[in-house]
């Protein structure tokens, strides 16, 4: 069996649709983001992880729905209840007060004591996360998305050129924002694993551009590479890497619906993101990438005037 | 030795005879998302941000040995005590479900200060008593005391505001309330002295009583800065910790000592909880070192008939009469606790006090039920997926894909055997991590095959192909898996906990996935190869 056996798309071509798309997805996504800043007062559902506050999951051994538990932990002045899962398991999420967590749980205890019988339910897990620690959470996500952004730009430089580390950033980064922006939309709570899943997007969504880019180098370097159109090359090397593009994404694609289906509540979330991540990821390493890289070739050239002026001056040509 | 057919596979079979030794031996450490388990970051209590930096690492310092100390006999498996940069301790007690939380939350966070005060005559105070009267009703204004007074069945939460309302620029506005409050009001003698109208005389001369309702309102006035300032130097006011009864009402007995103690619990030998022989109570025993059993010796001489006041972290936990000279041990009676908390105290005064107090910045708790529940879930989704990824391969690559397979089975083993080997954690989102670098380590292999099918396409002789697909493919693998390694390395160095799990299990598939494709699956290869003539055809 073969996919895409001596496939010719002209993917490159068609990058003009490609932009519109990408800027649809990530002007929908900010959207999101902004209006979640009026109605949530956050531009991301942040989990306890990040606010900071208490978590609390419920187990009950019989059929209990969120509006009898609601009822139970005082009605309409209820902290927030989500269904965790499985149908009879809940978690509970406390602002953050002066009361620790010990404090707060023996007061949900009580309420759920008043309202079921002692048997009927089990506290499984609990968090408590202080709000100095919520805001460390976020900036060093931030600074490690940033951080991996810079050293794999100069790897990627020192390894192929310049050019092509900052088309692979850019196509991550527009990986970032768009899988940021439909957590946005559909308000996923970011949790610390959320975050673990976006920087291994980050990790996937190079992976990807790199065996294009890759292919491009190789090429590029063969005899006569550097005369051909670039824009025929880049769509040359697309083509032929596609069977492994479109299997490899198959295959983590099959291990992570596997992992959403039956991986259970705790990981659904990350497996959700990933998921979404993988999908861009595939995406942009043809539609974004290979396009950025020819367009920053179109407008700063693709470095061979450097090349030759420091060849002149006898520099070693470096990226 | 390395390359040759037969020195390949011998490589291999160690690797993998290897792996699967330490994972017998060692057994994978689970996290405590996995295992069940109480997991904590601790910093020191410093709200106002007054310490300086160097004194708090020292603190932090000096308080991870003793928490180190405290953990090793509280008795839980592989417990970790790890201070993380200069100001942080993490504490990880696998194994404490949600019933111990409370308890061993108290045995990290307890000062476990131990001090030994000579208890004075409560005459000592009688002169300082109408000052602090005064400065309180200064401090607080006369209305906000006059409301406390009247509230004398719930003094709960009403006493902050009420508190916080009369103070400072609000006085005026306070006083016109007063005004029309002012019928209302019982006897003004509760105003003039809000302290000491609180104050029974004692049982013991040392000691004032004050009624378990009024105790709230009593530690309020007693926590202001001004009453502090009126209190007479070198005399301090000490809580008993337990309430006792008399007649109806119930008392805590408020006493005065001398400020410095005589012995602190620096200079304990040991401490160990027992059964009082007479009462069968809990108790707990201790025992000075040399140093202190001599001051301690000499001051009971000269103080037989005094009261001694054993104080644990500004509470009394007893006040006996120094009946006779008291050697180089004494015991702390435990009144109402149990054989457990007359353990831990043994425990904690034995590991040492805690030389600030420590804060809770992070809890986390997962019960052992959600923890298991999450293992079986991961081990059927990891199961399901590793059948998609072969029937896919199979399918697609026929017999290399078998070979693929195999080389992913020896990658497979190899990952669990470091996991194990290096005694690393493996958490839910690394347990993820492992699932998902499956379908990521089949990548490596797919770029070769693919490789070499354009190769063969291409009309190369089948060795050859072989050859320069693994070469071909050699710069992309390493490329890709470099990039992701170094996320791999970012993610474990600005994460935390379960992140960290993942970035651990995440660096060591890439590691292993190159090694697997690129030296497994080559000599699986070759070995499909070795019967073959350079140019039979092969099923790719």
């Amino acid at each position: 069996m073969k996919l895409f056996n001596q496939a010719n798309f002209a993917f490159i071509e068609k990058r003009r649709r490609a932009y519109i798309f990408s800027a649809a997805l990530i002007l929908v996504g900010l959207a999101a983001m902004i209006f979640n800043v009026f109605s949530l007062g956050r531009w991301q559902n942040y989990g306890v992880d990040f606010t900071g506050g208490s978590l609390i999951q419920v187990e009950f051994h019989q059929p209990t729905t969120a509006a009898e538990l609601r009822a139970a932990l005082g009605g309409a002045q209820a902290p927030p209840i989500t269904r965790f899962g499985e149908d009879n398991e809940f978690t509970i999420r406390a602002p953050l007060e002066n009361d620790d967590v010990e404090t707060i749980r023996a007061r949900f205890e009580n309420q759920l004591a008043a309202a079921f019988e002692s048997d009927v339910f089990t506290i499984v897990r609990t968090e408590t996360v202080g709000p100095k620690i919520g805001a460390e959470l976020e900036r060093n996500a931030l600074l490690a998305i940033l951080f991996s952004f810079f050293v794999t730009m100069i790897y990627i430089a020192m390894r192929f050129e310049f050019r092509f580390g900052l088309a692979a950033v850019i196509a991550t980064a527009h990986d970032i924002l768009i899988t940021l922006g439909f957590l946005a939309m559909f308000r996923v709570e970011i949790a610390l694993p959320t975050v673990a899943a976006i920087l291994t997007i980050v990790g996937y969504s190079l992976n990807d551009t790199i065996v294009v880019f890759d292919r491009v180098r190789e090429n590029l370097n063969a005899k006569g590479g550097r005369r051909q159109d670039p824009l025929e090359l880049v769509n040359h090397s697309i083509n032929a890497t596609l069977p492994r593009t479109v299997l490899t994404s198959g295959t983590t694609l099959a291990v992570l619906l596997a992992l959403l289906f039956v991986g259970g509540a705790v990981i659904r979330d990350f497996t959700l993101v990933l998921i979404l991540g993988v999908a861009i990821g595939t995406y942009s390493s043809i539609f974004v990438a290979s396009p950025a890289l020819l367009e920053i070739q179109k407008r700063f050239g693709d470095g061979s005037a450097s090349r030759e002026r420091r060849k002149k001056r006898g520099v070693p040509a470096t990226a | 030795m390395f390359t040759s057919l037969r020195g390949r596979i011998i490589v291999i079979i160690a690797l993998v005879a290897a792996s699967l030794g330490y994972l017998f031996t060692n057994q994978i450490k689970l996290g405590l998302d996995l295992q069940g388990g109480m997991h904590l970051v601790l910093e020191v209590d410093d709200p106002e941000g007054t310490m300086a930096s160097e004194a708090r690492a020292d603190a932090i310092d000096r308080a991870e040995r003793i928490l180190r100390t405290r953990i090793d006999e509280f008795g839980v498996e592989e417990p970790l005590v790890q201070k993380v940069g200069s100001d942080r301790i993490i504490v990880e007690l696998p194994g404490i479900g949600l019933n111990d939380e409370s308890r061993a939350k108290d045995l990290i966070q307890q000062s476990a200060f131990l001090e030994f005060k000579l208890v004075l005559p409560v005459t000592e105070l009688e002169a300082a008593l109408s000052r602090i009267d005064r400065q309180i009703v200064g401090a607080l204004g006369v209305d906000s005391i006059r409301a406390l007074g009247r509230n004398e069945e719930g003094p709960s939460q009403d006493i902050q505001n009420l508190i916080f309302g009369g103070q400072g620029a609000d006085s005026t506005q306070a006083d016109s309330t007063a005004v029309e409050q002012g019928p209302e009001a019982e006897g003004p003698s509760v105003n003039l002295r809000p302290f000491t109208s609180l104050l029974s005389s004692g049982d013991i001369e040392g000691a004032y009583l004050v009624g378990t309702e009024d105790i709230e309102v009593a530690q309020l006035f007693l926590a202001l800065p001004e009453v502090q300032l009126a209190i007479p130097r070198n005399t301090s006011l000490h809580w008993e910790a337990d309430p006792i009864g008399l007649g109806q009402r119930t008392y805590q007995r408020l006493m005065v000592t001398e400020e410095d103690a005589f012995v602190t619990g620096e200079m304990l030998e040991t401490a160990t909880a027992q059964r009082d022989p007479q009462f069968n109570q809990p108790q707990v025993s201790f025992q000075f070192n040399r140093a202190g059993g001599r001051r301690f010796s000499n001051f009971t001489t000269q103080h037989i008939g005094d009261y001694i006041a054993i104080v644990l972290d500004d509470e009394i936990v007893s006040a006996p009469v120094v009946q006779d000279r008291i050697g180089a041990s004494g015991v702390i009676n435990m009144g109402n606790s149990d054989m457990v908390q007359a353990g831990d105290l043994a425990l904690v005064l034995r590991a040492g006090a805690l030389p600030a107090r420590l804060a809770i910045m992070e809890e986390r708790t997962v019960g052992p039920s959600l923890g298991q529940d999450s293992i079986d879930r991961g081990q059927i989704a990891g199961l399901i997926g590793v059948v998609f990824v072969v029937v896919i391969m199979a399918l697609y690559y026929h017999v290399a894909g078998i070979l693929a397979v195999m080389a992913l089975t020896v990658y497979g083993v190899l990952v669990l055997g470091a996991l194990a080997a290096f005694g690393f954690t493996l958490t839910l989102p690394g347990m993820a991590g492992l699932i998902l670098s499956v379908g990521m380590a089949v990548d490596a292999n797919v770029l070769i095959f693919e490789r070499i099918r354009e190769e063969l396409t291409l009309g190369r002789a089948t060795r050859t192909a072989v050859d320069e697909g693994f070469a071909h493919a050699l710069s992309a693998i390493v490329d890709a898996n470099m990039t992701t390694l170094f996320t791999a390395l970012i993610l474990f160095q600005f994460g935390t906990g379960p992140v960290r799990g993942f970035a651990v299990t995440l660096a060591i598939g890439i590691v292993a996935s190159f090694f697997s494709a690129l030296y497994v699956t080559r000599t699986f290869f070759l070995l499909y190869l070795s019967g073959k003539k350079a140019s039979d055809p092969i099923s790719i």
